[in-house]
Order: structure tokens, then C-alpha cells, then sequence
């Protein structure tokens, strides 16, 4: 269903963020995408929509090759692609409802858009998913007035109102405690999952991705350096992705430590934030 | 479960009726102004054609007077300077009897008046007056660029002490500091870079002010202009307002080179 | 520690500036001294007219006081007059801004010469001023209120879309980008992308600048473009200093009242 052969891309500078990367989706299933800042993991996600033009190689999504499209070609693909920020990207001084709406932009005229008149079944899915996302209380509130992970929920949702055939997820828990971290993830997952939508997921928390993911795909330097199962991501692999390191305390091992690792990462994310 | 199918966005207005109310002031100012306004609309409609004619006539602008030209531009620049520095000088003791922190209260008010009376009127106003006392000629320009430059720039300044954070004065004045050197620790290195800042800004719009007061006759090139618009002289017009366009263009460049120069 | 054995231990002279920075100081003042007597030297100033001006603005006042009221009748219609060409232009000016900012500000124009045709209009409007719009505007229009209101549209499209333009370049990328993403035309992401973040900007730039323009509407009038400017004109060539009091006193309260509507509203705003 959604396949990118070959991808690449230098910038200007000069600097490569990806090399001949291969990716294939068969199925509907979580991917997360690991790797140290500057592998490539924001380029990559962004090429997709060509948010970020690559330089070559293909990217397709059910048979469509989004790097051939012209420009109205390109926003009837968008349309199809629900993103999910990591700093929210929220229309601020818009209410909750507005923002919501306003991933059926690609659907709707200018007009519609100016007068807020969107088609009633938009209407009835945005309150839909509001509901499932836990923010019927705040549907008429400006999204600058909600806590991050409210934010990110209001992200969510403009995402899934688009119906996508594909979620493009970029980091989205890099700026939440961990708590409210693992709310989004298991939200987001369990949407994908629910409505049979792939997903792309960038994260740097391995523990988190192993957690949720149906598949792990590891970028080091711009190209693709594992890409297996959670349960195969070892030591090693790590290693491999982002370089030497005491692995212990970021991955979850199979078995029982995994509360313990979980209470001791949070433990040492309360700290480091405290301190 | 079933949702609402429809949604409208809340209202800016707490009330319907509020809304109602300024949406019916709003139509009903446009339509008592469309009827009080004693416009020409037939002159203003033969305004297009006389509008083409005019810009005809301006090209090409015509700059073979130039020495007349350059004369009403060197004038400008010299009224601006001297406006700009006296503006300055005067902005001072203005400025800082207009900040309620640092002066007492009846000083203050006054401050204050004198700063609202003269922001108020118009600078051609004001030069219409000076016109009157000293006579035509850039004199009067320079007077009124003078009050222009004093109360903008005493109104920056005022502002700006106001705005201090009052333990800085306070830090000083507990030193048992007399007045004048209160001024020079506590005030003068607080205000001294917007102050240079906003004086540079100021020197830059009394170029552009010094044309319009030309047209009451107090010099500059805007006198010129005046002058050649008055003589159905277009071409001449145009190479006026090219040059008064590009002075500004060229002093705005300084004055932004300038101030990023200080920071 | 006597001062002597202080002197010792610590024999560095402390001076504010360096001698080459004490150099340039001097350097700079004797050439701003030297740039004021230049500019001052070209005005040949009639110094004994300085000698009798405040006689001179004494005899002012006295004409001028009191004020001639029964003249206020005759000033009604050109103060509102005066209302409607701010007013009017200023709403002019908004529809025309937009258009000129979006090109003005690096992330929303379409290419470098729609950019430099937007900044181009924004400089040329801002230094021409609103009277010498005045001058051309009656030329074409004619006489009369029409005039008025180009002219200062003309003049506040650069004052207000030069804000709106910088205030367009510092929104947050991030939300333009999400909009992008769901497959936005351009204008969508205009409207909903770019618009609701300098909103504020917008609105108070334009109270702001109406306010500035009743100051402006109120001179027109000597160059014929229409308002008080007219009524103030001939009352001075006229000599009737009564007139004029009556005429001044009511510019300053209309401009105290729209001054003072204007700080309200902005700071609702913001």
C-alpha cells in the first residue's frame, strides 16, 4: 500500500539527511521510526508529503506516485496524509473545533472555509472524534488555553479528520512528561488501529516505541539500519543506530523488569526535569 | 451515540444584540456618510481620463531644472539636520519633565500638556503660524520641524523613563546623589540607545515632513513642488517626487544602517 | 589600606573609554557640531525678527481670545467632514493592504518581484505625505472630499501594511506547515495558516493609523482635498484669529476624543 524506493536527499548546504532509503508498508501497522537526532527521521517523514522536497527517489501511496505529482495533484495526496506534530503546529487563536475542521481544508472550498460551513457529516465526524479523544468540554475553547497534551489531541484529531490512508507522526511526545507521553502513544495507536490506517511514527524514546509498535525501523546516518519486530531490537541494534552506550535502562527487556525499567525511566525523567 | 451535525464558531460579540447593534452602526455610518459627503462623484469619475492625462503628462519626468531641484533637496536636508539637532536638545528637558517618576506632579501635568498641545495640531498648522511670525522661508520650516522632532522625540523619552524598572533609580538616589548626577548614572545610560535610535528615526522623517511644510511656504522642496504642481508643470512634478522618493528611500537605509551599527 | 599602599597594589587608571574610543567620541560630536552649524547656515535667519516674535505671538493670542463660538456652527459640517475622509480612507486602505502586504512579507509572496513590487509600493506610499497625496489627488479628482480619501489611503497603505507585512514574517512556521500538510490551497492557508496569528497585529496597526489619519484629514483641506482644512485656511488669510481659535479648539478636542477611543480599543485588543 505504500512503498518509497530509493530515497534521498541533500541539502544545499551540502549536508546528506538521507541515502538511498527503502521502506515498504503492506498491511495496516504502527512503524516507529528510531534514530539520533540528525539521522534523518524528521527529513524522512517530511518527504513523504514532500513538505521537504527529496532529491530523488520515489514515494507511493496506493499505487500513486506522490513525488510525480504537480501541484493540485500534490494537495489531493496531502489530503489523503493526516500529520501529527511535535510542537502541535495548532491554529492558537482558533477554537478547538475550528482547528479540528480545518483538516478537511483539502475537501472543502475557500468559501466553506471562510464562513466555517462545512458539510454536516464533517460536523458530526469532528464531534465524533473530540469525543473519542476526551475534549468534549473544550470544543468552543481557543486551543492556546489547553495543556500540551490536550494540544496534541486537538492535533490528532485534525489528522484523523482527514480519513487518511496514511498517518505521518513526528514526534509526537517529544514535548510531554511521561505520563501524558504515554496517553498520546497509546491514543494515537489505538486510533491507527482502529480505523486500519498505517502509521509513520518518529520517536526517540525506545522503551515508548517498543511498547506500541508493531514494527521498528532504526535510521543511522541517513540510511535504514534495522527494521524488524520490537522484540528484535537488542542491544546491538542500538548500538548499531545510535552508537556505543549502556543500553540497560532505555530498552525494555522481555519479562518482568519491564515495570521496574518504567518506574526507574521515569524516576529519572522526573529528576532530570526537576533538575 | 449520535453527534450535532452542525456548528457555529462564537461570536467576537458577548451578545446577539451587541452584534446586531454594530453591524447596523457600521452599514448605517457608510450609508450617512455616501449621503452627507458633498462629493463630486461626476468630477471624480472624469478623474480617470484626467488621471491618464496627468500621468502623460508626467512622463518623462523632466529634470532639466536642476539645479532648482537640487537646491529645494539641499534645503530639505539642512532643515531636517538642524530641526533633528535642536529636536534633540530640546527633547531633553521636555522629556523629562514629562515622567511622573522622576519629577513632581505639577511638573509633570505640565510636561505632559505641553507634549499633547503640540502632537496635537498638525505640523502644517503649526508652520502656518511660524509662517505668519517669521515670515516665508525655511525659517519657519526649521521652527516647525523643531516642535515636531522635541515632542516625538520627549514622548519616546518620557516613555522610556517611565518604563524603567524604579529600582534603578532608587539605587542611585540612595547613594544621596543630587539631581544632575541622578540624571547621568541612573537615566542617561538607561535611555541614551533608544534615544539615539528614535533621534536617527527622526532625522529620517523630517526629511519626509520638511515637504510638506514647503507647501504653506516654509522652504524646503516641498515649495518646489507646490509650485510646479500649481504651474500644470507634471514633468517637473514627477522628477520632484522621484527625488523626494528617493531621499527617503536613501535616509531610511542610513538611519536602519546606523541604528543596527549602535546595537 | 592608606591610600598610598592602595595606590600600589592597584595602579591601573580607571577610564571609561579607551584613548582611540575617546578619539572617536570627539571625532563624532565635532562632526554633528559641525553638520548643525552647516544646517543652520543656509537659513538666513533674520535674528531680529527672534528679538520681537514674542511680541508678535503676544498679539497672536490677544486676537485670538475669546474665541469667536457663534463660529461653530459654520464648523460643524467640515469637522465631519473631516471624519468621513479619515474614516472612509482608512476603511479604503484596509482592503487595499492586504493584498500589498501578502507580497511584501518574505513566506507569503510568490516570487522576488512580486516582493519587490510590494515593498516598492510600501515606500513609495510611505514617503510621499498624505498632503502632497493631496496635492495629486486634487489635480486628478478635483477639489473636494474625494481627493481627501485617496489621499490618505494613499498614504496609509505603507504605514499599515509595512506592519502587517513584519508582523506576517514572525508567525510560527509550524502551524503554516500543519495546514499545508492537510492538502490547503494556497488561500486556505492564508485564511486559516496566516491570518488568525496577525490578527491582533491588523487591527490595532488600522485603529492606530486611523487615528493618526484624523490628524491628517484635518490639513487637507489647505491643499482643497476637502474637511476643516479649508474653513481653517481661509480664516487665516482672512485674519479672523477668533475664528481660528474657535476652529483649533475643536481640532484638539476631536482629536483628544478619537486619541482616546483608540488607546481603548487597542488595548481591548491586545
Amino acid at each position: 500500500m505504500f512503498k518509497i524506493t530509493g530515497l534521498s536527499k541533500t541539502y544545499s548546504g551540502g549536508v546528506t539527511a538521507l541515502q538511498d532509503v527503502d521502506l515498504q508498508i503492506d498491511e495496516p501497522q504502527v512503524v516507529m521510526i528510531i534514530g539520533s537526532s540528525g539521522a534523518g527521521k524528521s527529513t524522512l517523514i517530511r518527504c513523504i508529503n514532500r513538505l521537504i522536497e527529496p532529491t530523488t527517489g520515489s514515494v507511493a501511496l496506493h499505487d500513486i506516485e506522490i513525488t510525480a505529482l504537480g501541484r493540485g495533484g500534490l494537495r489531493r495526496a496531502r489530503r489523503r496524509m493526516g500529520m501529527i506534530f511535535q510542537e502541535y503546529n495548532l491554529v492558537d487563536r482558533l477554537t478547538v473545533m475550528e482547528n479540528v475542521l480545518s483538516g478537511r481544508l483539502g475537501y472543502v472550498s475557500f468559501w466553506q472555509a471562510y464562513r466555517r460551513k462545512y458539510p454536516s457529516e464533517d460536523i458530526a465526524a469532528a464531534y465524533e472524534l473530540l469525543d473519542r479523544v476526551g475534549l468534549m468540554e473544550y470544543v468552543n475553547q481557543r486551543a492556546d488555553a489547553l495543556s500540551g497534551g490536550q494540544r496534541q489531541r486537538v492535533g490528532i484529531a485534525r489528522a484523523l479528520m482527514q480519513r487518511p490512508d496514511l498517518l505521518l507522526v513526528d514526534e509526537p511526545t517529544a514535548s510531554l512528561d511521561p505520563k501524558t507521553s504515554r496517553q498520546i502513544m497509546r491514543l494515537i495507536v489505538e486510533l491507527a488501529q482502529e480505523r486500519g490506517t498505517p502509521a509513520l511514527v518518529n520517536i526517540h524514546d525506545v522503551a515508548l516505541a517498543q511498547a506500541f509498535a508493531d514494527r521498528v525501523v532504526g535510521l543511522a546516518g541517513g540510511t535504514v539500519a534495522f527494521d524488524g519486530s520490537a522484540e528484535e531490537v537488542t542491544d546491538q541494534v542500538l548500538t548499531d543506530i545510535y552508537g556505543e552506550e549502556d543500553w540497560s535502562l532505555t530498552i525494555k527487556n522481555n519479562g518482568d523488569e519491564s515495570d521496574e525499567v518504567d518506574d526507574e525511566e521515569a524516576d529519572i525523567a522526573r529528576e532530570s526535569a526537576a533538575g | 451515540m449520535s453527534y450535532p451535525d452542525t456548528w457555529k464558531p462564537p461570536s467576537f460579540f458577548r451578545s446577539p444584540y451587541v452584534r446586531y447593534g454594530v453591524m447596523s452602526a457600521v452599514i448605517g455610518y457608510f450609508v450617512f456618510s455616501w449621503l452627507t459627503l458633498e462629493a463630486d462623484w461626476n468630477r471624480a469619475l472624469q478623474g480617470i481620463p484626467r488621471a491618464v492625462d496627468i500621468f502623460q503628462r508626467m512622463f518623462p519626468p523632466d529634470f532639466s531644472r536642476w539645479s532648482l531641484l537640487m537646491r529645494g533637496v539641499l534645503e530639505s536636508v539642512q532643515m531636517a539636520f538642524a530641526a533633528s539637532f535642536f529636536g534633540m536638545i530640546f527633547a531633553i528637558p521636555v522629556g523629562l519633565c514629562a515622567a511622573n517618576n522622576l519629577v513632581p506632579k505639577p511638573v509633570y501635568f505640565v510636561g505632559r500638556a505641553f507634549l499633547g498641545i503640540s502632537r496635537t495640531f498638525h505640523e502644517i498648522i503649526v508652520a502656518i503660524f511660524f509662517v505668519k511670525i517669521f515670515g516665508f522661508g525655511p525659517l519657519a520650516g526649521v521652527l516647525t520641524l523643531i516642535v515636531a522632532s522635541f515632542s516625538f522625540i520627549g514622548k519616546m523619552l518620557a516613555e522610556d523613563i517611565e518604563n524603567m524598572k524604579p529600582g534603578k533609580l532608587e539605587a542611585i538616589k540612595a547613594t544621596g546623589a543630587s539631581f544632575p548626577k541622578l540624571l547621568n548614572y541612573a537615566i542617561q545610560p538607561h535611555i541614551l540607545p533608544r534615544y539615539i535610535g528614535v533621534s536617527i528615526y527622526r532625522l529620517d522623517a523630517n526629511i519626509r515632513h520638511s515637504t510638506v511644510v514647503g507647501i504653506v511656504g516654509a522652504g524646503g522642496i516641498g515649495q518646489t513642488l507646490a509650485a510646479s504642481f500649481s504651474r500644470y508643470d507634471y514633468g517637473f512634478s514627477l522628477a520632484i517626487l522621484i527625488t523626494i522618493v528617493s531621499l527617503v528611500f536613501i535616509g531610511e537605509f542610513f538611519s536602519k544602517w546606523i541604528r543596527g551599527y549602535l546595537r | 589600606m592608606t591610600r598610598s599602599e592602595l595606590q600600589q597594589k592597584y595602579p591601573f587608571i580607571w577610564k571609561r573609554f579607551t584613548p582611540a574610543q575617546t578619539l572617536t567620541r570627539y571625532v563624532v560630536y565635532a562632526i554633528i557640531v559641525f553638520i548643525a552649524v552647516w544646517s543652520v547656515s543656509n537659513l538666513d535667519i533674520p535674528w531680529f525678527y527672534f528679538l520681537d516674535a514674542h511680541v508678535q505671538a503676544g498679539d497672536l493670542l490677544t486676537r485670538m481670545i475669546p474665541p469667536y463660538w457663534p463660529f461653530f456652527v459654520n464648523i460643524v459640517d467640515p469637522l465631519i467632514e473631516t471624519l468621513h475622509i479619515a474614516t472612509l480612507g482608512t476603511v479604503f486602505t484596509v482592503v487595499l493592504t492586504f493584498p500589498v502586504a501578502i507580497m511584501s512579507a518574505r513566506n507569503t509572496t510568490l516570487n522576488r518581484f512580486t516582493w519587490f513590487i510590494g515593498r516598492f509600493i510600501l515606500v513609495t506610499s510611505r514617503s510621499v505625505n498624505t498632503v502632497v497625496w493631496g496635492l495629486l489627488f486634487v489635480a486628478i479628482f478635483g477639489p473636494g472630499p474625494v481627493a481627501g480619501i485617496f489621499s490618505v489611503a494613499a498614504r496609509s497603505i505603507g504605514f499599515v501594511g509595512k506592519l502587517i507585512a513584519e508582523a506576517i514574517e514572525e508567525i510560527d512556521h509550524g502551524t503554516v506547515e500543519a495546514i499545508e500538510a492537510t492538502g490547503a490551497n494556497k488561500l486556505q492557508i492564508l485564511l486559516i495558516g496566516v491570518l488568525p496569528q496577525v490578527m491582533p497585529v491588523i487591527l490595532g496597526t488600522i485603529i492606530y493609523r486611523w487615528d493618526i489619519n484624523i490628524r491628517e484629514s484635518t490639513v487637507l483641506g489647505f491643499v482643497g482635498a476637502g474637511g476643516i482644512g479649508i474653513v481653517l485656511y481661509s480664516s487665516i488669510n482672512l485674519f479672523s484669529w477668533d475664528e481660528v481659535a474657535v476652529i483649533l479648539i475643536s481640532i484638539f478636542g476631536v482629536v483628544l476624543v478619537s486619541e482616546y477611543l483608540s488607546i481603548k480599543v487597542r488595548s481591548r485588543i491586545t
